[in-house]
């Protein structure tokens, strides 16, 4: 990379406000590390603790979907290395009173329809009916083998408190790029 | 019977359950990535208890944070102590929350929704 492009990086971060950002394979032992960097970030910070707990909780869920999702995906393409397909990309950045977190990683289209299908349904529901949602999904749902409940995006949605922000780019016959942006206030 | 006591971690919370008084306390934040594991022997130390409990069973759950996938793990463990509720223990569950935590005040509720237990929600200032 030449100077110019860092500079432009290095911009770019400091106007979006990023306070952490991160592409690439997501780990267990990256996750602790993250959330640790995170909350110390948080502690210097004026913000509520109410708002903070929420933040937290809402990285912590993106978070974890990215691990999973990276977990389940096996060999799905042959035009992608492994790598590039279980590599994903969140950044956290506070804007004025809010904070945004975002992130993107490869998904196979078929998944990629059951998840958008899943979003709108959420999408469509004010706080009430995600409660009820939510409350539903926990009693009668069972835990998947890697312990995921179906429950993420709910809980995304409920503790930020705005719609999902969501994009399915196409990448190629196999593969979708998914991008999420989530509001927090 | 063994009390149950484990030192909370940065994704675990500290449990205390003990037999003789009845107490059982899970207290700082549950996140991990899968938390089967992590609840196997506490609902296995509840199923044990079950078989001879004490008079009063009370539940204290202080946790700051949990993951969606505690969250299942929590409900199928207070699905445990509905099962042993009766004639030889009676069971109160304590959720607390800090002051302006109105997402744990709700995730309480949720629980109190789902679960027939005495189920107190209970506001402290600091966890």
């Amino acid at each position: 990379m030449i100077k110019n492009d860092i500079y432009e990086l290095y911009q770019t971060m400091e106007r979006e406000n990023i306070l952490l950002s991160f592409k690439g394979v997501v780990t267990s032992e990256l996750l602790s590390s993250v959330l640790s960097i995170m909350e110390s970030k948080m502690d210097y910070m004026d913000e509520s603790p109410k708002l903070k707990k929420k933040v937290f909780n809402v990285l912590v869920e993106c978070l974890q979907n990215l691990y999973h999702h990276i977990d389940s995906n096996e060999e799905q393409d042959r035009n992608m290395t492994r790598i590039e397909v279980k590599s994903a990309l969140f950044m956290i950045a506070k804007k004025d009173d809010h904070f945004v977190i975002r992130t993107g990683n490869y998904i196979d289209k078929e998944s990629a329809l059951d998840l958008e299908k899943r979003l709108d349904t959420i999408n469509g529901m004010d706080k009430d009916e995600l409660k009820k949602y939510y409350q539903e999904v926990l009693s009668n749902g069972t835990l998947s083998e890697k312990g995921t409940a179906g429950l993420g995006m709910i809980d995304i949605a409920r503790k930020s408190g705005n719609k999902l922000e969501y994009q399915f780019l196409p990448i190629n016959d196999v593969n979708s790029f998914f991008c999420l942006n989530i509001k927090i206030d | 019977m063994e009390n149950l006591h484990l030192e909370g971690s940065a994704k675990t919370p500290s449990i205390h359950f003990d037999a003789a008084t009845g107490k059982l306390e899970l207290k700082g934040r549950s996140i991990p990535e899968n938390s089967v594991e992590f609840y196997k022997p506490l609902n296995d130390w509840i199923d044990a208890y079950g078989k001879d409990p004490i008079g009063e069973t009370s539940v204290d759950v202080k946790l700051e944070y949990f993951n969606t996938s505690s969250s299942k793990c929590i409900l199928d463990l207070f699905k445990k102590l509905e099962a042993i509720s009766g004639s030889k223990t009676k069971v109160v569950v304590n959720w607390f929350f800090e002051e302006d935590d109105e997402d744990m005040e709700e995730a309480g509720q949720d629980y109190q929704a789902i679960i027939s237990l005495p189920f107190n929600i209970i506001e402290v200032e600091e966890i």
